[in-house]
């Protein structure tokens, strides 16, 4: 294959990475702007939502594309119902402390992935797409489950704008995100908005990791990179802000697959993190976002 | 006075324990001790001067890795090689400290953690040199001092007990010194400390260079007494043992790190029997100090009945 | 005579409000030095730029004639600037005698455990050594935060509103520990309260809108008529 293909291929993996990075990138980054709680457990909810998606596909009798829509829906809740209760009978006792709550998640890290591990085991199985279909370029066939997911993507992350943007349950994040206090005294209700926001997150990631499922496996280590790189796309697109996150989780992706392709899947990480670090020393409000 | 007793009482005690110990005990109270030295510099940092580090297992690796390599290319024995050990802890920390320690906080704990992650992708990066996950094994050459094989049972003890002496000691009195009481100040309020001469700055990358040193040391004595080096400590989990057991034992309290170190090992053996969930022990243990006794034991124990524990 | 402290043309900007607006000023050793002015006048940003916290824009910072404009604060308080914060600022987990011991501790460790203990009977505080500082009552506090200052030994001991939350009483005892400070330390102080500077201080300088509006002895202030209608009149 020339080289221009090549390049074809990598960029439109990339958009795959960046699109489930988004998903998953964006709940990490609601939950650190309106609550201001880092949640190391995070990965941990993207690999839930793909376990779950295939205990779930695994019981729905019928077609693939109904029992994999059953799975995108009751994944995303039950793991947003779990992490609801880890809110109210973990976060919320810790009063948000913002170091006590790092523990606390790297605690919840650790449970979850044993639990998985104790109930799942550690091997991985993989889900049927919900439909084949194959793109023929003049080079190579190109999965359209992977566009499809693209688009799921973008259509679900618009919906989260539109939702913080024009909804009252937004407006009211949005205030809470702004000022606590205040959001308090003009009778919000601040730890539902709390509990609220830390689910949506982690149904977010629910959401990417059932998404991702039909094509690269569930495992219970899964969250693991996705973590990291979720991580990463917050901290340079700014903490807390949507569409640096956004941006920046569309740059980490096509760089991320352009690097991997062309070099070591190591290096790229290396000089991620090291990026990451560097970011949070000498630009803290991030590349693209304003400041916190 | 009591509290030198104390102290001497239990390195005493430590050291009759290789007698009534049998040697799979002695092999894994040796083991802690050497992992208490890792928490005893994980505990200056973070439980006198304050600074909650997540980047940890990046100080430990490079004692280890300090003290493996020339041991490995160049087959250096025991004494410099575990001196170059220390030596490669400290310098990294205060490496790492230079950059990290512009920022605080959460950003603080999101910085050293990427920094060991990066350190750790590194290792794999240079796996041919490194081992990779898979580490080397130290040559018995390596591990040998006046005559003296340090990875053989009552060597090892000895060797083991001898360092965790000396860091408890040395971080007794460095917490006792004016220095100590410079370094809680850094942790109970940064800013008037500022207001009375002191640099934050360079107090805090003192002491997270100290830190270094002792996670260096450790390191480097996990490589020389139990004769392995592998990128497997430089993993996440290798920052987060640390904070477990000074979590558990009591932050900013001299004995808390050994004995949380202890009581976290009883409490994954005595559970070993039961299940083979021990990551689950952790990351319970970890939610449950977090919720109910941030203080740990012996924070608690002083707060309530033993306030000159130290 | 060279002025202990001097400041030329010293600027402040938040953003459009001008905090503090090209101030001349010059503290002369061995006084008390009033530093009065509305809410709002600069006070507080003030010694803040002498102490450090906050860095200046422009205009320099002159510490017996040397200049110290861009010294970090930790730096200027080795030089001999103690401040003393307006919202009191103590270790509370620690005790009273740790407390004191890190300001005695920072000019050297000898005799430290004398030296301690001479600053806490100094002000009156002997006898809580061991209690945790956080225990004390607020009165004790201030006063803590004030042996905390004088500790250090200072050329120059700031205070931010040291008598606000005081009984009567206790300013009595205040008032008499500051007269006893001076020659060897010169005080700047910032106080509310008129009856504290005007028997206090040796001179005083009244800020307003972050320019100097006056300076002069409490006699000549009490008679200058823009003082009047800005300030005290109003």
């Amino acid at each position: 294959m020339a080289f221009g293909p090549f390049l074809l291929l990598a960029l439109m993996e990339g958009l795959v990475t960046a699109a489930v990075l988004a998903l998953a990138a964006a709940g990490l980054s609601l939950v650190f702007g309106v609550m201001r709680v880092v949640n190391v457990a995070h990965g941990e909810f993207y690999m839930l939502g793909a376990v779950l998606a295939w205990a779930i596909t695994t019981m729905v009798p019928g077609p693939p594309a109904l029992a994999f829509l059953a799975a995108a829906v009751i994944a995303p809740l039950v793991v947003a119902a779990l992490a609801a209760a880890a809110d109210g009978l973990i976060l919320k006792r810790l009063n948000y402390d913002p170091e006590a709550t790092i523990v606390a998640t790297i605690g919840l890290l650790y449970i979850i992935q044993q639990a998985a591990l104790s109930l799942y085991g550690p091997n991985a199985y993989p889900v049927t797409a919900p439909f084949e279909w194959r793109i023929q370029f003049p080079w190579f066939g190109y999965s359209g489950y992977k566009l499809f997911v693209v688009l799921a993507a973008g259509i679900v992350l618009l919906a989260l704008w539109l939702f913080m943007t024009r909804t009252k349950a937004g407006l009211i994040m949005r205030a809470t995100q702004v000022d606590r206090i205040t959001a308090q005294t003009f009778g919000v209700n601040v730890d539902r908005v709390y509990m609220g926001t830390f689910a949506l997150g982690a149904g977010l990631a629910a959401l990417a990791g059932v998404l991702v499922v039909p094509i690269s496996q569930a495992q219970y280590l899964m969250g693991h990179d996705p973590l990291l790189l979720s991580f990463i796309v917050v901290i340079i697109g700014g903490l807390g802000s949507l569409r640096g996150t956004l941006i920046a989780a569309l740059v980490i992706g096509l760089s991320d697959g352009v690097i991997s392709m062309f070099f070591t899947p190591t290096l790229a990480k290396i000089l991620a993190t090291l990026l990451v670090a560097m970011v949070l020393v000498f630009r803290p409000q991030g590349l693209f976002g304003a400041k916190v | 006075m009591r509290v030198w007793a104390l102290h001497l009482t239990l390195l005493a005690v430590l050291f009759s324990a290789q007698f009534w110990l049998s040697p799979y005990h002695a092999t894994n109270l040796a083991r802690i001790m050497v992992l208490a030295v890792f928490a005893m510099g994980y505990n200056l940092a973070f439980g006198y001067t304050g600074l909650l580090s997540l980047g940890h297992a990046l100080l430990l690796a490079a004692g280890m890795y300090a003290a493996g390599l020339p041991a490995q290319l160049w087959g250096w024995n025991a004494g410099p090689t575990f001196i170059a050990g220390v030596a490669g802890g400290a310098l990294v920390a205060a490496a790492l400290g230079l950059l990290a320690l512009r920022t605080a906080g959460v950003s603080f704990m999101i910085v050293t953690l990427m920094f060991a992650q990066a350190g750790y992708l590194t290792l794999l990066y240079f796996a041919p040199v490194t081992g990779g996950d898979d580490g080397f094994a130290i040559a018995a050459s390596s591990r040998t001092l006046m005559g003296f094989d340090l990875s053989t049972d009552t060597p090892r003890f000895l060797a083991a007990l001898t360092i965790f002496a000396a860091g408890l000691l040395a971080s007794l009195i460095l917490v006792r010194s004016p220095f100590g009481r410079t370094m809680v100040a850094m942790r109970e309020n940064e800013e008037r400390s500022r207001m009375l001469g002191y640099n934050p700055f360079s107090v805090k990358l003192t002491a997270l260079t100290i830190s270094g040193l002792y996670a260096g040391a450790a390191g480097a004595a996990y490589a020389i007494l139990f004769g392995y080096v592998g990128a497997s400590f430089a993993t996440i989990q290798y920052s987060i043992l640390p904070m477990l057991y000074v979590l558990l034992g009591g932050a900013g309290t001299t004995l808390g790190p050994f004995l949380g170190a202890l009581l976290m090992f009883a409490l994954i053996e005595a559970a070993t029997r039961i299940t083979t969930a021990h990551q689950f022990i952790v990351g319970a243990a970890l939610v449950v100090l977090i919720l109910f006794a941030p203080k740990g034991i012996l924070g608690t124990i002083r707060e309530r009945w033993a306030r000159w524990l130290p | 005579m060279v002025a202990l402290i001097e400041t030329r043309g010293l600027t402040r900007h938040f953003g459009g409000l001008r905090a503090v607006d090209g101030v001349d000023f010059a503290l002369q050793p061995g006084e008390i030095h009033g530093l009065i002015g509305p809410n709002g006048a600069g006070k507080t940003t003030f010694v803040s730029l002498l102490s450090g916290r906050i860095p200046a824009q422009s205009g320099a910072i002159l510490l017996g004639g040397e200049d110290i404009t861009r010294l970090p604060a930790h730096a200027r308080v080795r030089k001999g600037i103690a401040y003393t914060f307006q919202i009191t600022s103590i270790f509370p987990r620690l005790t009273v005698f740790d407390n004191v011991a890190l300001a005695i501790q920072s000019q050297g460790a000898d005799a430290l455990i004398a030296k301690t203990r001479a600053a806490l009977t100094r002000v009156g505080l002997s006898g809580l050594e061991e209690q945790e500082a956080q225990t004390l009552s607020y009165g004790h506090q201030r006063l803590l935060e004030l042996a905390m200052g004088l500790a250090l030994n200072p050329r120059v001991l700031i205070l931010d509103e040291p008598t606000q939350g005081l009984a009567a009483s206790e300013i009595d005892g205040f008032k008499a520990l500051v007269r006893g400070l001076v020659p060897a330390t010169a005080v700047l102080l910032i106080e509310h309260n008129m009856e504290v500077v005007m028997d206090l201080g040796t001179r005083i300088t009244v800020l307003t809108f972050g320019r100097v509006l006056a300076t002069g002895t409490p006699a000549e202030i009490r008679a200058n008529q823009s003082v009047q209608e800005a300030y005290l009149g109003a």
